[in-house]
């Protein structure tokens, strides 16, 4: 008798995901989905998604959400979890949600050690909104709002946010991961439980970036996409724990 | 009898993007001839699940590989 050993998660609603053929988030939800169905805390998890191509996320993670404006997630994450402590509150924020318009609140979140689980999903560029150049974009990188390649002097350099709260000192956990391959996306998945886990046990504020693929913006079909994360982004944004502070219990 | 799996790709969750086809070490997965019904080909499981001497081994490399969650993998 055949015996099912992968299903679509409890967490994860019946409609089909409106992402492009390829796209890291659907991947990424359905991480977060096992993560709490492992952990038993559908019923008292609440996630803030974000704008952009992930507003939608309440349609496919079957837990309770609040939408936030434009970056703001951590900020009302904050005040839900203030209200509520016994909730796991989690946000989920794109790169041009986190790191350029929510900036502000994220950094002081992240010293205040607040009890919130982010998921940074960072594919450098603005997705929904066309493709246009965010804080992530590389150098040289093509968007539509940089044509010729993005040069530092007029542009800019990339902006590396997980390094950035690493210094924050109420930050506990902070990891990058990708999803371009099953070996990565398994260590993704680790990551986000991690991340639960640590707000679960009242540690402080835990961070878990993920190099995501968009095969639209970046012109690429989707296998191109993935290895152009491996052998592009992650030139840039090495994979790894950035920080730990866990095990010193405080 | 050498444990063996076999997997079921929902057609109409499939977008094509063939991330599986290079998950997959054994080779078992293509891009279907046929539209579904969003317009895109998905992708196929070449093998029968009926069939004795099929080479997937039910490791769900490919269904943690698809984004669309659009693969049930089973094993005997």
């Amino acid at each position: 008798m055949a015996k099912q050993v992968f299903k679509r998660p409890d967490a994860i609603k019946e409609n089909v995901f409106h992402y492009c053929p390829g796209c890291g988030h659907s991947i990424i939800h359905r991480l977060v989905a096992e993560v709490i169905d492992e952990l038993g805390i559908r019923d008292k998890t609440v996630g803030v998604p974000p704008a952009g191509c992930a507003v939608l996320a309440y349609n496919y993670i079957n837990v309770d959400m609040g939408e936030a404006p434009h970056g703001r997630a951590i900020a009302v994450a904050t005040g839900i979890k203030r209200a509520r402590p016994e909730l796991i509150v989690f946000t989920y924020q794109g790169d041009g949600d986190i790191a350029a318009i929510g900036t502000a609140e994220t950094i002081h979140a992240a010293n205040r050690g607040e009890r919130l689980s982010v998921i940074f999903v960072n594919n450098g560029v603005y997705g929904m909104t066309g493709g246009q150049m965010a804080p992530t974009t590389l150098l040289g990188q093509t968007t539509t709002t940089t044509p010729g390649g993005r040069l530092p002097l007029r542009d800019g350099f990339p902006l590396d946010l997980s390094q950035m709260l690493a210094v924050a000192n109420g930050s506990v956990y902070i990891e990058r991961t990708a999803v371009t391959s099953p070996k990565n996306i398994i260590k993704a998945k680790k990551a986000i439980k991690k991340a639960f886990q640590v707000q679960m046990d009242d540690l402080g504020f835990a961070l878990v970036e993920v190099l995501s693929q968009c095969p639209t913006n970046w012109k690429l079909s989707p296998v191109e996409a993935c290895r152009r994360v491996e052998e592009e982004v992650m030139q840039n944004y090495p994979l790894g724990i950035i920080k730990d502070t866990t095990h010193k219990g405080d | 009898m050498k444990k063996k799996g076999f997997i079921r790709i929902n057609s109409e969750l499939c977008k094509g993007c063939g991330l599986c086809i290079t998950a997959c070490l054994k080779g078992s997965i293509r891009i279907s001839n046929k539209l579904n019904m969003k317009g895109y080909h998905p992708a196929e499981y070449i093998e029968n699940e009926k069939s004795k001497n099929r080479k997937c081994t039910g490791c769900a490399l490919c269904a943690i590989t698809c984004p669309d969650i659009a693969i049930e993998v089973f094993r005997d």
